[in-house]
């Protein structure tokens, strides 16, 4: 019980109490401890590192073993993984190296595509909550289309009402922009800060206490 | 038209085509497009991880820089810990280490969460509001709309009357917030699609478009 969970959580009491205090003294010794933190964290987080190498390695060589469904694309994943290791092994990393055109033509066009796919799925989701179903939804759909509008020419070609002296689509997309918006975000930021410190709070006074597990 | 003669462009076509065949429905061709990029990217993290972390943040200073290099063994120690994971005899073990890193980690984030995400709002917020456009289309709207909207997000308090009112109107700059957030992804989705489409034609069809 001591070493198991008292233990833990004297380190993070005193941990989380120098940390905070340190902030607040701008000594050399001070920044010494700080850079000290950050090396020691890389160091840590190295072997963090090899969790989650070893959890995907184990994750696709127990399906691959078991022939589970579809074991083949684990069996590719592996491959592929392999391969990027040899090839930094034997070409290096540089730009032009084997290892960074594969990175480049397969995962980096593959990541840029599946993003791209959402511009299709989001459509069908505007469509589901786009439905000015009241005063509120009419508010977000109006915002989304001036958005939308504002960042493509067309949305300054049929902004005809400019020539009475009327803000453009684009002026106006650039106003929700930078006021309603900002406005909203502010809040949200507000709060998350003030969840963020509490939750802090909860972790150092060790009132918080699901990272120890459960047992 | 000149079609590329660049293997690695054709390589990447294939996968882009592959990707897109999701739209019809969840095939084969997706799944090996995604194990793909599942295992490169790995094998990219496990390469950067050996070179950056690895020799870099550890090796080197552990080698080179003497004492000051030695005491980086003490973490070492606490990572090795963290690897005890694995054997579930020796897990909590790694309760050390989690707790070095989520202990420092809070105090670091106490002030700063403090100065960033409260001190430096509030001070954003609070601007002058006079008779002018500045004054009122921005500095009021910025001002009642984040007051509002953490009215909003206030729950210790049933919303009704006065209290309920500022509310809603928290929940009006909140839609406007949203809405313009998804314009604004969608559009950024647009234009990956584009550059996608862009890259089909020009690199590997050889079409000037422009």
């Amino acid at each position: 019980m001591f070493w198991k969970k008292k233990v833990p959580l004297l380190i993070v009491f005193i941990m989380g109490f120098v940390m905070a205090v340190q902030y607040f003294v701008p000594s050399d010794f001070s920044k010494k401890f700080y850079d000290t933190y950050i090396d020691w964290a890389i160091v840590i987080g190295i072997f963090g590192g090899v969790l989650g190498f070893f959890s995907f390695f184990r994750v696709h060589i127990h399906k691959v073993s078991k022939q589970a469904p579809n074991w083949q694309f684990s069996l590719i994943s592996i491959l592929c993984a392999l391969l990027m290791i040899i090839a930094a092994l034997l070409g290096g990393r540089g730009s032009g190296s084997l290892f960074m055109k594969l990175f480049l033509y397969t995962s980096a066009a593959i990541n840029a595509t599946v993003f791209s796919l959402l511009a299709f799925y989001i459509s069908s989701a505007a469509y589901r909550a786009f439905r000015a179903r009241s005063t509120q939804a009419l508010a977000l759909l109006l915002a989304a289309v001036i958005m939308m509008l504002g960042r493509v020419p067309i949305g300054d070609s049929i902004s005809f009402w400019t020539a009475w002296g009327w803000p453009s689509i684009n002026e106006i997309s650039q106003w929700i922009l930078n006021v309603p918006n900002l406005a909203a975000k502010r809040a949200i930021i507000l709060g998350v800060g003030l969840g963020s410190l509490l939750m802090s709070l909860k972790i150092i006074l060790g009132i918080e206490r699901t990272y120890l597990g459960s047992e | 038209m000149h079609w590329s003669t660049d293997i690695w462009v054709w390589i990447a076509v294939f996968f882009t085509l592959s990707v897109y065949t999701f739209l019809w429905k969840d095939n084969p061709l997706y799944k090996f497009a995604e194990s793909v990029t599942v295992g490169i990217g790995m094998g990219f993290g496990v390469v950067q991880w050996w070179n950056l972390s690895v020799v870099d943040r550890f090796w080197v200073p552990l080698t080179t820089r003497g004492t000051i290099g030695l005491v980086l063994i003490i973490p070492a120690i606490m990572g090795l810990m963290m690897v005890t994971r694995i054997v579930p005899r020796f897990a909590w073990m790694s309760r050390y280490a989690l707790a070095f890193s989520i202990g420092a980690g809070s105090g670091f984030m106490l002030p700063r969460a403090i100065q960033a995400s409260i001190l430096q709002q509030l001070y954003a917020t609070m601007l002058p509001i006079n008779i002018s456009w500045t004054g009122l289309m921005v500095n009021l709207f910025i001002v009642v709309g984040t007051l509002a909207g953490l009215i909003y997000f206030f729950f210790s308090k049933e919303h009704k009357g006065v209290f309920g009112g500022i509310a809603n109107i928290g929940i009006w700059f909140l839609m406007v917030g949203f809405g313009a957030t998804f314009g604004y992804t969608v559009m950024a989705r647009l234009s990956l699609l584009i550059g996608r489409v862009l890259f089909i034609l020009r690199d590997f069809l050889g079409m000037h478009l422009f």
